[in-house]
Order: C-alpha cells, then sequence, then structure tokens
C-alpha cells in the first residue's frame, strides 16, 4: 500500500514537472522560423533548444554552439550484393519496387530505400545490408543554454529518424539540467520529418508571411496540427509587406479559433543581425522586430500555461 | 530536357524561378515536386483536366491465419510490426511498401490492400502544362508522390521540375535523372551555409548545377566568394526588389507584369542548354 502511493506520488510528481515542448513550425520554407526560434532563446530562460531542421540546419550560424558529445547516427541500411555470389538470375532485380536494381546487378545506392526484399529473395544468398552512417547528432552549449541538433549527410534519407533522436537527445538533457521548456526549431513542409518534429509536442507555433504561398501553406501547417492534436498558435512575419493578406489571414484565423500571438513588420536589419551572427534581440534590442518577437514569445508561454 | 530547381533553404524563390522560366519558354511542362507544400499552381492559376489518387499497397494482416511467428517484424526494417505471442500490430505511418512482409510470412496471412497517401493534378495556364502532387495531411512519405508526378515527364517537351526544400529523399528523388539542377539561393549566410550542403548532394549525384541568386543586393558577399572559389556558375541573378516582392505576394508572376524578365529567363534558359550539350 504504502509503496503504491510513493508510487502514485512519484507519478504525479513527473506529470506535474513534464518538461514542456514548442514546435516552431511553417509549412513554407524561409518565413522566419529559424530567426524567431534564435531569439525566442535569447528571451527565454531555462530551456533546451533542438534544431531539428536535420536537411539544412541553420540555428547553429546564430547561436555558434560548442559541440561537447557527437553521436553517429545510423540509418537505413543499404543493399550491397557480392558479385563473387551472384548468378544474375534477376529475381531481386524484379522483387525491388524502388528499382533500385540496375541492369549490371549493382545497387543504385540513391534509390535503395534499404528495405531488405532483395535479401530475402536472393537464391544465393548473395546480397546483404549493410549499416551505414548517415549523419550525426550533437549536445553544444551555447550561451542561451544547451543546444541538441544534428546533420543529416547530404543526399541521406531517413531525416524523420534523425528528428527523433535530437528530440530524444533534447528532452534527456533538458530533465537532467532541470530546465522547463525545450524549443524545436522545425523543418518546412508536412511530411515525416516535420511529423517527427511536431508530435507529443504541448503547442505548435506556426509562422507565416503575408503571400499567397504563406496563406496556403499555413492552412495545411495548421491541417496538420489538428490531426495530431497539437495546440496551434500563429504568428505573421513580415506582415506589412501586404496587409491586406494579413488581414485575411487574421480574420482566418478568428473564424477558426486559432489565436494569431504577435505580427512582426519587415526590416532589413533581421539580415544585418545574421550577417553579424547575432540574434535580433541581442543585435537590436529596441527594434520594431524585437519588440513584436517578444509579444510573441508572450503569446507562446502563456500558450502553455492553458 | 530536365532542368530542375532546388534549395537547401526553403523560401528562397524556388518556385519563382521555376514558374517565370516556365512562362518565358516555349513547350514547357512544369512539374511541382513540392508535394508537402505546392505552391505553383497559387501563382499560375491553371484550368485543372484532371485529378487523380495516389494509393500505395500496405501489408493487410488476416489474424485467423497469423501464429504470431514474428517473422514480419523481424523483417521489417521500418519497425512497422509489433508482435507478441497473442497479437500483432501494424502501423501504417512506418511502412514504406516494400512488400517484403508479404514474402516472408510462412503462413500466407498477409496480403496488400491500397491505401490513398495524395493526388495529383495536371493543367494548363497560358502555354504551361503542369502537373503538381499532394500529400495527405498526416502522412508522410512525399516520394511515392514525387514518383508519380515525375511519370508525366515528356520527352519532346522542356521540363522544368520545381523540388522541395532540404537536402534529403525528396530532394534527391524530385532532381533524380535531370539534366541540370538550378540551385536558387539568397546572399545571407543562411543561403550560404544551406546552398553548399547542396552543391554537395549535386556532387553526388553527379547532376551539373548552377546558381540563381535571389534578392540580391540584401546580406553581404560571402556567397559571391563561395561561387568564385568552387567554381559555382552563378547564372542570373533577381535583385531584392519591394515590386518583386509585392506581386509575390499577391500570387502574380513578376515576368508578367516586367516583361523585360522573360528575355533573361530565356536567356539562362538557353546557357542551361549550353551547358548540358557540352
Amino acid at each position: 500500500m504504502e509503496n503504491q502511493i510513493s508510487d502514485a506520488l512519484r507519478r504525479n510528481k513527473e506529470a506535474g514537472e513534464q518538461v514542456k515542448q514548442v514546435t516552431v513550425l511553417s509549412g513554407k520554407g524561409g518565413t522566419g522560423k529559424t530567426t524567431l526560434t534564435a531569439s525566442f532563446a535569447a528571451l527565454a530562460s531555462n530551456i533546451v533548444v533542438a534544431d531539428c531542421d536535420v536537411d539544412a540546419p541553420d540555428l547553429h550560424l546564430l547561436l555558434q554552439p560548442q559541440i561537447m558529445e557527437t553521436q553517429e547516427f545510423r540509418g537505413f541500411k543499404l543493399a550491397v550484393i557480392d558479385k563473387t555470389k551472384c548468378i544474375e538470375c534477376g529475381l531481386c532485380r524484379d522483387a525491388c519496387r524502388f528499382d533500385a536494381i540496375k541492369d549490371v546487378f549493382e545497387v543504385d545506392t540513391v534509390l535503395c530505400e534499404g528495405c531488405g526484399v532483395c535479401v530475402v529473395v536472393c537464391p544465393e544468398k548473395a546480397i546483404d545490408l549493410k549499416e551505414r552512417i548517415s549523419g550525426y547528432a550533437f549536445i553544444s552549449r551555447t550561451r542561451y543554454g544547451t543546444m541538441s541538433h544534428a546533420r543529416l549527410k547530404p543526399s541521406e534519407a531517413t531525416s524523420g529518424k534523425l528528428v527523433t533522436l535530437v528530440r530524444q537527445n533534447a528532452s534527456r538533457i533538458a530533465e537532467k539540467e532541470n530546465c522547463e521548456l525545450v524549443l524545436i526549431d522545425g523543418p518546412p513542409g508536412i511530411g515525416c520529418p516535420v511529423i517527427a518534429a511536431v508530435t507529443g509536442v504541448d503547442v505548435g507555433l506556426v509562422v507565416t508571411e503575408p503571400t499567397m504561398s504563406g496563406i496556403h501553406d499555413l492552412e495545411r501547417a495548421l491541417q496538420l496540427l489538428n490531426h495530431f492534436h497539437i495546440q496551434p498558435l500563429v504568428c505573421i512575419n513580415m506582415y506589412d509587406i501586404n496587409r491586406r493578406n494579413t488581414e485575411k489571414i487574421v480574420q482566418s484565423c478568428h473564424e477558426n479559433g486559432v489565436e494569431v500571438c504577435g505580427k512582426i513588420p519587415f526590416d532589413p536589419i533581421v539580415t544585418e543581425a545574421m550577417v553579424a551572427g547575432k540574434t535580433i534581440i541581442e543585435y537590436s534590442p529596441q527594434s520594431a522586430v524585437s519588440r513584436g518577437m517578444e509579444t510573441v514569445w508572450k503569446g507562446v508561454l502563456s500558450a502553455l500555461k492553458k | 530536357m530536365i532542368v530542375s530547381i532546388a534549395s537547401g533553404k526553403g523560401g528562397t524563390g524556388k518556385t519563382t524561378v521555376a514558374v517565370n522560366m516556365a512562362l518565358s519558354l516555349k513547350d514547357t511542362q512544369l512539374l511541382d515536386c513540392d508535394v508537402e507544400e505546392p505552391n505553383a499552381h497559387l501563382l499560375l492559376n491553371p484550368k485543372i483536366n484532371e485529378t487523380r489518387s495516389v494509393y500505395v499497397p500496405v501489408p493487410r494482416v488476416n489474424e485467423e491465419l497469423c501464429d504470431h511467428c514474428g517473422k514480419c517484424s523481424e523483417f521489417c526494417e521500418r519497425n512497422a510490426f509489433f508482435v507478441s505471442s497473442e497479437k500483432i500490430l501494424f502501423f501504417p505511418e512506418l511502412c514504406n511498401s516494400c512488400g517484403g512482409c508479404v514474402i516472408v510470412c510462412p503462413r500466407k496471412a498477409i496480403t496488400e490492400e491500397k491505401r490513398k497517401i495524395g493526388t495529383i493534378k495536371t493543367g494548363i495556364a497560358r502555354n504551361v502544362d503542369l502537373v503538381y502532387g499532394e500529400l495527405e495531411v498526416g502522412e508522410p512519405m512525399a516520394v511515392p508522390i514525387i514518383r508519380e508526378v515525375k511519370k508525366h515527364i515528356e520527352s519532346h517537351k522542356t521540363t522544368i521540375i520545381d523540388s522541395p526544400p532540404g537536402t534529403s529523399c525528396p530532394v534527391i528523388e524530385s532532381v533524380y535523372e535531370s539534366d541540370f539542377c538550378i540551385l536558387v539561393t539568397e546572399p545571407t549566410p543562411f543561403g550560404l551555409h544551406d546552398l553548399k550542403i547542396t552543391v554537395q548532394v549535386m556532387e553526388e549525384m553527379k547532376v551539373p548545377c548552377g546558381v540563381v541568386v535571389n534578392r540580391a543586393g540584401i546580406g553581404d558577399r560571402k556567397l559571391y566568394d563561395y561561387c568564385k572559389d568552387e567554381g559555382v556558375s552563378i547564372l542570373l541573378e533577381i535583385p531584392f526588389q519591394r515590386r518583386i516582392a509585392e506581386l509575390y505576394s499577391r500570387g502574380v508572376p513578376f515576368s508578367l507584369e516586367m516583361p523585360e524578365w522573360r528575355t533573361k529567363f530565356q536567356t539562362l534558359f538557353e546557357e542551361i542548354k549550353k551547358r548540358v550539350n557540352k
């Protein structure tokens, strides 16, 4: 009985102390996810930052992490044909759904998905699946706290799997260091790596811009959050590029019960800060852009309390 | 000839370049392979002729035949099966439709059924044949839809492929077997960093490439230094102009309002043709 009570207490405590997670996403690329994430890192305290755009990570350019720990990442395997055993019967070629076995009985490394069907159908046991290093995950120190990030080797698959690893690392550190929040910079799109970056988070902040493409992609990003039952928040970056479209976004979010937690103006100063390798909060704390970002960040924090 | 448009970083102007180039040439088809967030149709407003669903085969387990031997889960590299002594679970979002589980099941308890993961639309806008795919929201795998979009390639036409951002599988699938790839970037640290990765991808894929600098005038000169040092050609620069940005925000391809750009995109294409024929 005593054990049961202490167990229940422990579970409660764990639930209460569970680290919150926020993902910054956008659907459309180039709307300012990374710029915003870096600014949030500057405004927040006691967080772990995770760069989950493992294809084209950029957050490190603003946060200049010092790598403390490097992990090898093994993604999907690759089929390798032993030419000395191969009798060129063609069964593997027929069975491969990815057209990855070339006419000369070599594996096309671009097309091979490492599924292993060729291994199973080969009557001569001439094919093996080989592991390979597809990238690296890093745990680093930055001036704003610990950062979890990664680098997928160019042209590798499995970015979703690496995103999951980056998030696991971030959560592990957050617990160890008693951090309150994991802040995740998401990849563009709505497919596999984005799904891996949003599943199970507390809030998804969609950064959009007042363009036709921005509006279209915002809609799909919101549908994605809805699909995975994640609380959505929206902010409009470069809102003054097209005020009419900004109005449309605000209106449509309002009608769908989605909160728009802030608007950030266009200002070339953002690029200047990027060139200087700084967050806009450090580079120009009094600018309208910085103030806009502060408002958005406050919106995120209050959404987390809901 | 197949020319694809790619960039590691999102939002650099791939779709802008793809659409304006397609509008400036004759006999062109534009394949929008950014099936997660297709945008070319927003700028082109095509008349849609055909809408077709894309399906992938996924396994279906006949529980009466299954004896929970676990061969399927042992085989499956994606861990899409969970088998215990009394039950078998299948996670469709992890499955990549390789069909291996059907082969390895000793009791023939697994068959395949089709599952819809997206839609392909074909249409016409002005002189451009447009084909684009749309991944269903919540579905993770873009690649099978990209493959379907690319089946529409007509060899007698000029094919322009608008690729998704990034450097992993959907990009590879889109750019694969292109004669040339235009890398669109912007002269900022993010733009340069992601361009470097994309150039490596092109080298690995052995696809010749050149750069279009969008929003020229912002940022710094490091992009230009890199291109010079690495021998990567800059084929065209599109300046940062409020007018271009504003037209884009309204969904108007800027070459329609600024006709001098049609000639520039034609020259860009002629230059690419010369490089491919070398």
